[in-house]
């Protein structure tokens, strides 16, 4: 098995990465190959991050309370680059009622600050690269 | 679809140059399933200048090496990046965080940047790194900078894959030319001394320099860059100098050398990829107490039909 590789992103003007960090760190020792963008990136930079490597998941941090946003953002350019079967999902201070209305939007996963570390490796295992093609397995 | 159809629909995307379809081939690449991607997209390679960028961790590589994009972008070539980072060897896993420096070429549709992790090969690489750069010269890219792990003495495998290596060194870092001699100094075509603006970094030219006088060098002598990545100064100078080198390459004939070198180190890395797979295997059966180790490779190979 090829090991799983995942965009770990923070958007726009958010300077707080200790989560994303964290997060890279955890998903690194589960054994995944974790991109990691830097801070203040754009949707568009992260869609081709993703698609330039291949990621089969794409984590986006976002403590701004931009999320409702941002979120819908990147879910815009992942259709626009026909990239959708990449496994888009996040996590940051974001309000339960707003998570529900971004699940339904598309985005996968919603995970939230007391979130445990094996909850989100667990999450990224199971659904990460399941609708790639036969090719990339 | 059939894995068969896949490949075929993947080459014409990738033909078609959709940067997903190039994304893709590397990853078959990366996980050892690349033959049939690369036998059909051989003929488009060829034409691509190579440059490595090697160095001790936190010399400035990815700062060097996006302003050798700028460049690059400034005179309309397009530019491909491989960047490699070590995996873990107790989970695999990797953090890959070379991008960060690179970020500003994101989402310029002539910039095509992809991390590797180096998932146990050594010598500074990732065992794909020559499939990964192959591809991005069959994709039409012009340039293709390839940036190692961070270096120390004995990660020289990028003099085998890159036309032009750059050795960055960092003033201060104690007596890292001397320390250094064997190695990695040894592979350079153009030094950079980065992070200029430090008061030893003359002290370190001076180093790199009197270490030149003292060695023998057949034909091209190593140049000299001085930077500061971060702010773009000097990259022009060191530029320069890798178009220098390049045209060196083409006036001496050497560039033919390092093509059938970089060619056979392919052919010698897949080939031997190969037979440890098969010693792995023949090796499995191996229990401890049957005879000394030696002989117990002699079966091994004895089995593979390698040895009598």
């Amino acid at each position: 098995m090829r090991p799983l590789r995942i965009v770990v992103a923070k958007a726009g003007l958010d300077g707080h990465d200790r989560g994303a960090k964290v997060i890279a760190r955890a998903l690194r020792d589960a054994g995944m190959e974790v991109i990691y963008t830097g801070l203040f990136q754009t949707p568009e930079q992260i869609v081709q991050t993703a698609i330039q490597e291949d990621a089969d998941g794409i984590g986006l941090s976002i403590l701004s309370g931009a999320h409702m946003t941002l979120f819908p953002l990147v879910l815009e350019q992942l259709k626009a680059q026909g990239a959708q079967d990449v496994v888009f999902f996040g996590g940051g201070t974001i309000p339960p009622d707003d998570a529900v209305a971004l699940k339904k939007m598309g985005v996968r996963a919603i995970f939230t600050p007391g979130a445990p570390l094996q909850e989100i490796v667990d999450f990224v295992k199971a659904e990460c690269g399941k609708e790639r093609s036969l090719l990339s397995n | 679809m059939s894995e068969r159809q896949a490949i075929d629909t993947l080459v014409n995307e990738f033909r078609a140059g959709a940067p997903r379809a190039l994304a893709r081939a590397i990853t078959l690449c990366e996980s050892g399933r690349g033959a049939a991607v690369v036998a059909a997209l051989y003929d488009r390679a060829g034409e691509a200048t190579t440059i490595g960028i090697t160095g001790p961790p936190g010399v400035g590589k990815s700062t060097l090496c996006s302003g050798l994009v700028r460049t690059a972008r400034g005179i309309g070539k397009r530019v491909g990046v491989i960047s490699i980072d070590p995996s873990s060897p107790f989970s695999n896993g990797a953090l890959l965080g070379d991008r960060i420096r690179l970020a500003e070429h994101f989402t310029d549709p002539g910039v095509f940047i992809r991390s590797m992790a180096s998932r146990g090969h050594l010598g500074g690489l990732a065992g794909a790194t020559a499939d990964a750069a192959l591809l991005m010269d069959a994709f039409g890219l012009d340039v293709i900078i390839i940036e190692t792990v961070g270096a120390g003495q004995s990660e020289v495998e990028i003099a085998s894959l890159a036309q032009t290596v750059i050795v960055a060194l960092q003033p201060g870092s104690g007596d890292s030319v001397q320390v250094l001699k064997a190695g990695i100094l040894e592979i350079a075509d153009v030094f950079v001394v980065n992070k200029a603006d430090h008061p030893m970094a003359n002290q370190l030219r001076r180093e790199i320099r009197s270490m030149l006088q003292i060695m023998e060098y057949r034909g091209w002598i190593p140049e000299i860059a001085t930077t500061q990545a971060l702010s773009g100064e000097g990259i022009g100078e060191l530029w320069a100098a890798i178009e220098r080198h390049a045209a060196y390459l083409n006036e001496s004939g050497e560039i033919e050398r390092r093509r059938r070198d970089r060619f056979l180190h392919q052919v010698r890395a897949i080939a031997a990829g190969r037979i440890r797979e098969l010693v792995e295997r023949s090796v499995g059966g191996e229990a401890i107490g049957n005879g000394d180790p030696y002989a117990a490779a002699a079966r091994a190979l004895k089995g593979l039909g390698i040895e009598e």
